[in-house]
């Protein structure tokens, strides 16, 4: 008995956060909706949890929850909000203010819009100990120069003497946990620290807040939809949808055996794959062939150097690389945006004029292309049936029945019911629909050649398979070449035929599918292909383990020549 | 980047100086016939023209007045035949310490009731400055005079008539030009504080503020160390456009409060067709308003780092 009581005890000294019966509602077009319908979570001490869920789940809001903070518009309707003993919901504004920032902070999806853009690193840093009397400026300043070496960041000392904009995104991310923790925190909310970033640096971000919330014993919510990622980090994984839990277990049980039907869709994710199409022959025309291209958008800079890959009929060729590789650079010289300063472009044998304004019509026709933002990319004030009538009348001169039977046409290949959906405005699709419009729209002027610009980055991974799977469909019925630019090797295994792979604005090697991920691997490509994450709780350990290693043997071999 | 916003400041300034020379140019009749009146005879106009060097081709007579102006000579007067230099040069040093008064008390009050309304963003105190800056900026400016000198002249408190001249004491500038730069500050204030309401809110909305609110940065900190110094440039741009227009637009006002000022000058020049007077009243207001904007893209450079420190 006397047992049974000092465990509960103790179980009760260990926890640090209990939320119960969560209810938040936001208020869209002056009507109250429910994001999070009754949720309960909790969290021990120096435990992370992870929470996972597709976009709109609300991950961000029940993170945010945790610190007694709603956005604008949204509300707690219901539930309360524990931390350390004190009710957080029942707290006055002065009393919450003070636990944000100094028991509990915050480190945002990006880092660069997230610091303050008019003020140096170190002083956003000093804020909270200072404010939160926690620290005097000396100290603060000395802690963070302590931080900033820790998490390896380059010439700590000097480090917090420039401004966001003097830093990389990777950099930045980690100088954002570094200020999390200036208060020594008791608790963390991570909202999608690594989402923005190229998985190469992604690594070294996930290391610095692997490391540091170890060494603290801090306590974290890690907020991801990545799977791979949380697997990483969390202790325990929490599966959100639609505002309501799914399941939750410890990290291990949970990849090993998750019991609903939805986190399985999660963990299958990948199961497209196209079956790579044989190399054409060598007198096969290819549709697009970039020649020698060096391109700059200044007149000292090269962004693309010397850079030639072909794209046969009906092939895919996926173009890899960090961002800044100069990925999209290629398809702007590709659509004559960008006149190159050396090389051409090729199409079906004939070469192109280097400028768009001084291509023909029925060239431009035949290169379209579909963006990664599908929410920028349409006009928000044209109804669907307008978005995708454009291109159709201007390139091949339909109109009135013809235009319309066309747009029905392309509706119903891209899967949407023609009659439910012509008369809608963008904003009343989801995500993935307002993607199936820039492909409609894109398939619309019949060209032999798409370019397509991270079209599924933006998207929950159960609809960007689903759109993987249509343009792989259309690619068979209507003969078309792709050109794919992304920093998914997810998506690359998924949909290519040949691989592109790009580094600061050189081809550091190209070849099919399959030869490229087989070993041996050039090293810019082995460091590209080890840095995705994989669902095994112990892969990132692992690797940089192996790293470490890999760096020590190569200094002792420099060291005894 | 500041030297080249410098060369076109200056660029600009040239070319003002041009169009102002060429549009008087451009004005109907001749200048000697208009000075000679009922005695120009074809001998006295050719003497007149000769003398005030009017038989020149313009280019030449362009040179010579902008080589003038650069060392500080206008050229004469024609009603009062005096250096316009000596008209000009204690009128416009009763407008800047007209303006400087005025800016001294609006541009603080602006800066803080837009501050206060971006924080307590529509409640009562928002709504009431809002219209009563509204309130101000659409009356007349000699209306707000009038009413000025009904309530604070007539009872005594304050002088109706801001008859200074270079031998005042300051003190008593202060005292006596208090009515026109309440005026004034009326008239100026609305325009910079709705200003400095709208770039704050603006900036509210960013992510790093949603940052400091989740660092537990007070309220009124937000305001002051995080939004205001990212939204200084527009607000800094409406305060230069409402100081030039205090140096340039204060006619009524002036003429309200028997000020003498250079608006005054401009009028009594344009009154009695005393063109040189026009000329250079003219060059200097286009002076102010080209200064007083590259001054405010200046600050908006400075303060902004990724414009100072760029990779």
């Amino acid at each position: 008995m006397k047992q049974h009581l000092l465990t509960k005890i103790n179980a009760m000294k260990q926890r640090l956060l209990t939320m119960e019966n969560i209810h938040i509602q936001g208020k869209s077009d002056e009507q109250w909706v429910d994001i999070i319908k009754g949720v309960d979570l909790y969290l021990n001490r120096g435990e992370v949890l992870g929470l996972i869920g597709e976009s709109g789940a609300g991950k961000s809001t029940l993170g945010l929850a945790a610190m007694g903070f709603c956005r604008d518009g949204c509300v707690i309707s219901e539930g309360s909000v524990h931390f350390d003993g004190k009710d957080l919901l029942a707290l006055s504004r002065e009393d919450i203010r003070q636990l944000r920032g100094n028991r509990i902070a915050y480190v945002a999806q990006s880092a660069a819009a997230s610091f303050n853009p008019a003020h140096k690193l170190i002083d956003q840093f000093c804020e909270a100990p200072h404010l939160h009397n926690v620290m005097g400026r000396k100290e603060s300043e000395a802690y963070a120069r302590k931080l900033y070496k820790r998490i390896n960041l380059p010439s700590p000392e000097t480090f917090g003497l420039r401004y966001p904009h003097e830093v990389s995104g990777g950099q930045l991310q980690r100088a954002m946990t570094a200020m999390a923790l200036s208060c020594r925190p008791d608790l963390i909310i991570f909202d999608e620290p690594t989402t923005a970033l190229d998985v190469t640096t992604q690594i070294e971000v996930l290391a610095a807040i692997k490391d540091i919330v170890k060494e603290f014993n801090t306590a974290a919510i890690y907020i991801s939809h990545d799977l791979a990622v949380v697997a990483q980090m969390a202790d325990r994984i929490q599966v959100l949808l639609k505002g309501e839990e799914v399941e939750q277990a410890p990290t291990k049980l949970m990849l090993k055996a998750p019991k609903k039907a939805y986190t399985k869709s999660l963990w299958a994710v990948r199961e497209h794959a196209r079956i790579e199409q044989p190399a054409p022959k060598k007198t096969d025309t290819p549709v697009i062939s970039i020649r020698q291209v060096t391109a700059g958008y200044t007149s000292q800079q090269d962004v693309l150097k010397n850079v030639s890959f072909d794209i046969h009929k009906k092939r895919t060729i996926a173009v890899v690389g960090e961002s800044g590789s100069g990925k999209s650079t290629a398809a702007r010289v590709v659509t004559g945006l960008l006149p190159p300063r050396q090389g051409s472009i090729v199409f079906d044998g004939a070469e192109l004029p280097a400028d768009y304004q001084k291509r023909s019509r029925d060239q431009l026709r035949q290169i379209q292309m579909i963006y990664q933002m599908a929410d920028t990319a349409l006009n928000p004030k044209l109804r669907i049936r307008d978005l995708i009538a454009r291109p159709a009348s201007m390139y091949l001169g339909l109109s009135g029945r013809a235009l319309d039977e066309r747009v029905r046409a392309l509706l119903a290949m891209i899967e949407l019911e023609p009659d439910q959906y012509i008369d809608r405005l963008p904003s009343e699709l989801s995500g993935g629909q307002k993607q199936r419009i820039g492909i409609a729209r894109a398939i619309a002027a019949e060209p032999s050649f798409i370019i397509c610009d991270e079209v599924t980055s933006a998207l929950d991974q159960l609809v960007a398979e689903e759109i993987l799977k249509l343009l792989d469909r259309l690619q068979s019925e209507l003969a078309l070449s792709y050109m794919f630019i992304t920093h998914d090797l997810a998506t690359v295994r998924a949909i290519a035929d040949r691989v592109v792979v790009m580094k600061d604005g050189a081809v550091v090697e190209q070849d099919g599918k399959s030869k490229l991920f087989k070993p041996p691997h050039h090293p810019y490509t082995e460091l590209l292909l080890s840095s995705v994450p994989e669902m095994d709780a112990e892969w990132l350990d692992r690797l940089l383990i192996a790293r470490t290693k890999k760096r020590a043997k190569k200094r002792g071999r420099k060291a005894k020549p | 980047m500041l030297v080249k916003r410098l060369a076109l400041g200056v660029l600009t300034l040239i070319l003002l100086s041009l169009l102002i020379f060429l549009s008087v140019e451009a004005l109907p009749g001749d200048l000697a016939e208009a000075i000679l009146g009922q005695q120009a005879t074809p001998e006295n106009t050719a003497a007149i023209r000769r003398e005030l060097g009017l038989d020149l081709p313009p280019w030449t007579r362009y040179l010579h007045w902008l080589g003038g102006v650069l060392q500080g000579d206008f050229g004469n007067s024609l009603a009062l035949r005096k250096p316009i230099a000596e008209l000009i040069a204690p009128r416009l040093a009763n407008t800047l310490f007209l303006t400087l008064y005025t800016a001294c008390i609006a541009v603080p009050i602006a800066l803080i009731l837009g501050m206060a309304a971006s924080l307590f963003r529509n409640s009562y105190f928002d709504r009431i400055s809002n219209i009563t800056a509204l309130s101000a900026i659409s009356m007349p400016e000699f209306f707000v005079g009038y009413v000025m000198i009904y309530f604070f002249a007539i009872s005594g408190y304050f002088p109706s008539m801001a008859s200074i001249n270079a031998g005042t004491p300051f003190l008593e500038k202060l005292y006596l030009c208090f009515l026109p730069a309440l005026t004034l500050t009326l008239v100026v204030t609305a325009h910079m504080m709705r200003m400095t309401r709208a770039a704050i809110i603006n900036v509210l909305a960013l992510p790093y503020i949603e940052m400091a609110r989740l660092k537990g940065v007070k309220s009124q900190r937000i305001i002051t160390a995080h939004a205001l110094p990212n939204a200084i440039a527009p607000i800094v741009n409406v305060v230069a456009l409402n100081l030039a227009y205090l140096i340039t637009g204060v006619v009524i006002v002036e003429i309200v409060f028997v000020f003498p000022g250079l608006g005054q000058l401009m009028v009594d020049g344009v009154k009695f067709r005393d063109v040189p007077v026009v000329q250079a009243t003219a060059l200097i207001f286009a002076s102010a308003y080209v200064g007083l904007n590259l001054l405010a893209d200046i600050i908006s450079t400075i303060s902004n780092p990724r414009l100072m420190r760029q990779r």
